[in-house]
């Protein structure tokens, strides 16, 4: 557990001098945040804007952030230490993990601003469930890749599929169809309902199997290439 | 306390380390000298485990290196070049990352900083520091610890000659302290004077070991003394009753401005058996 929590503060005071992961975590909210308060046009659903890009930012900044900070530990040589140092694997993923997530419900807590304060409570286990099929993307391009650049390069190909599908799906069926089959699809149908029983049961199924595809292929990666 | 028993390692075209031998005892400086390429950070990596190997066994702390368990790694301190630093954090913070992870008292990062003279920049961030600085910090990482056993992956390459000094002087303060070094090198003065044993390593293979002043010794075949006279002649003299008598006379005559027994340095051993100066790539 120490190792975790070593793992997990170190990563929180590198936060505040790493503005690339800073930026990513704030910069969903602000934008949200900005569109709802001056954005309106007659018609439109309530928390369009909040909706639209918390599927995005689910999408989006668990698993870029995850990616790219295992992926600069590997390039820079620090995560050879922290192993030669008896920090287990698992420790230092969980660790990381947990950092992720962690910063990423603080973004998430910054967009229920606008929400109806009954809401936030689901929204906010909707996005902490959906951030960890992310992280666990997210962690597979860490280990994939053998560097920063690459795990941006790489991350940023499945990062615009999961977060940019659901919103291109609002305007177009065929997009629409094959947004279906990705997680962050339903967790915008989640949100737009703010209720589970939007969730319907090919809905539920998808969403476990994208979970199960994403622990499954982590497996794998992890056991091809280790961390190193 | 490390022990190598035939240790081979081949790369998929070429083997790296072949039979390589030998035991280091308790509280001792084990030197490994070789150029750029010679097959020492492969080794180092074996003895660590963070490498397999083919052939042979090697033993660190009276285990099996490819059986080492995480209480056997916190025993072990290592500095690598190619360890890197949080580039982000303060000296300090990056400290404090291990002694969290050693269960280190705080107290002991800022006089671990002081030791290794990072005090002044123990709040500047680690992109910040020039190479010798961050070769201190990466020090500073393994001595905060006080491992029972060190590896020094050429701990002073680049080093400025006070730093060298001081870098030298904690190593052997660490060698006080019961700590078993295992150093490798290129600079034979740094050898002869911090180890207590070394071995020559080149390609893959160790050439010769022992302690230093044993090797120059066992390799002072030319057993010659050069006299620098007053005119700026150079003499070189034969061991002999004859030799003895005509620098007698030169010295009488104060003729003489230096003189020299002229045993050989690792460098000229090695230059000796391997035909390469242990320098060359650098």
């Amino acid at each position: 557990m120490n190792n975790i929590f070593v793992v997990f503060k170190k990563q929180i005071k590198d936060t505040f001098t790493n503005k690339s992961v800073l930026l990513q975590v704030i910069l969903y909210p602000i934008v949200t945040l900005l569109m709802e308060n001056l954005i309106r046009t007659e018609g439109m659903s309530e928390h369009l804007y909040t909706k639209m890009f918390s599927a995005m930012y689910v999408g989006m900044t668990p698993l870029i952030s995850m990616a790219s900070i295992i992926a600069e530990e590997k390039e820079k040589n620090t995560l050879r230490v922290l192993m030669m140092s008896n920090v287990k694997p698992w420790q230092y993923l969980t660790g990381i993990g947990l950092y992720v997530w962690v910063i990423f419900m603080v973004g998430a807590g910054m967009m229920t601003i606008s929400l109806n304060p009954a809401n936030i409570p689901f929204y906010l286990l909707v996005m902490g469930l959906a951030a960890i099929v992310s992280i666990a993307v997210g962690a597979c391009v860490g280990i994939i890749t053998k560097n920063q650049m690459s795990a941006t390069s790489q991350g940023s190909v499945i990062m615009l599929l999961l977060s940019f599908l659901p919103m291109l799906g609002m305007f177009n069926d065929a997009i629409g169809k094959a947004a279906h089959f990705v997680y962050t699809q339903h967790v915008r149908e989640l949100l737009d309902e703010m209720s589970f029983s939007a969730l319907k049961l090919d809905g539920a199924i998808i969403v476990a199997v994208n979970a199960v595809l994403a622990v499954g292929l982590f497996i794998a990666a992890y056991r091809k290439k280790g961390l190193e | 306390m490390i022990q190598c028993n035939g240790i081979t390692k081949t790369y998929t075209d070429k083997k790296v380390l072949s039979g390589i031998s030998f035991d280091i005892p308790d509280g001792q400086i084990f030197g490994l000298l070789g150029p750029s390429g010679a097959g020492k950070t492969t080794l180092i990596k074996i003895l660590t485990g963070q490498l397999t190997f083919d052939e042979g066994s090697a033993m660190i702390l009276q285990k099996n290196v490819k059986r080492l368990s995480g209480e056997d790694k916190k025993k072990i301190g290592i500095m690598m070049d190619q360890f890197g630093v949080y580039e982000r954090l303060s000296c300090y913070d990056n400290l404090k990352v291990f002694a969290d992870i050693y269960g280190t008292p705080k107290e002991k990062i800022m006089e671990t900083l002081k030791l290794v003279g990072l005090e002044d920049a123990a709040k500047k961030p680690a992109s910040a520091l020039s190479k010798g600085m961050r070769v201190r910090l990466q020090l500073a990482r393994v001595f905060m610890i006080s491992p029972d056993v060190i590896f020094l992956d050429e701990p002073t390459t680049g080093l400025d000659p006070m730093t060298m000094k001081h870098i030298h002087k904690i190593i052997l303060d660490k060698k006080k302290q019961g700590s078993t070094i295992f150093l490798t090198t290129h600079n034979m003065e740094e050898a002869a004077k911090l180890c207590d044993t070394v071995a020559l390593l080149n390609e893959g293979v160790i050439v010769d070991s022992g302690a230093p002043d044993e090797i120059c010794r066992r390799f002072n075949h030319q057993k010659k003394i050069v006299l620098h006279l007053k005119s700026g002649e150079d003499v070189e003299l034969p061991h002999s009753k004859e030799s003895a008598e005509k620098i007698s006379k030169l010295l009488e005559a104060d003729e003489v401005e230096t003189i020299h027994s002229s045993e050989p340095t690792l460098e000229t051993v090695f230059l000796e058996l391997t035909g390469r100066k242990l320098e060359e790539d650098n």
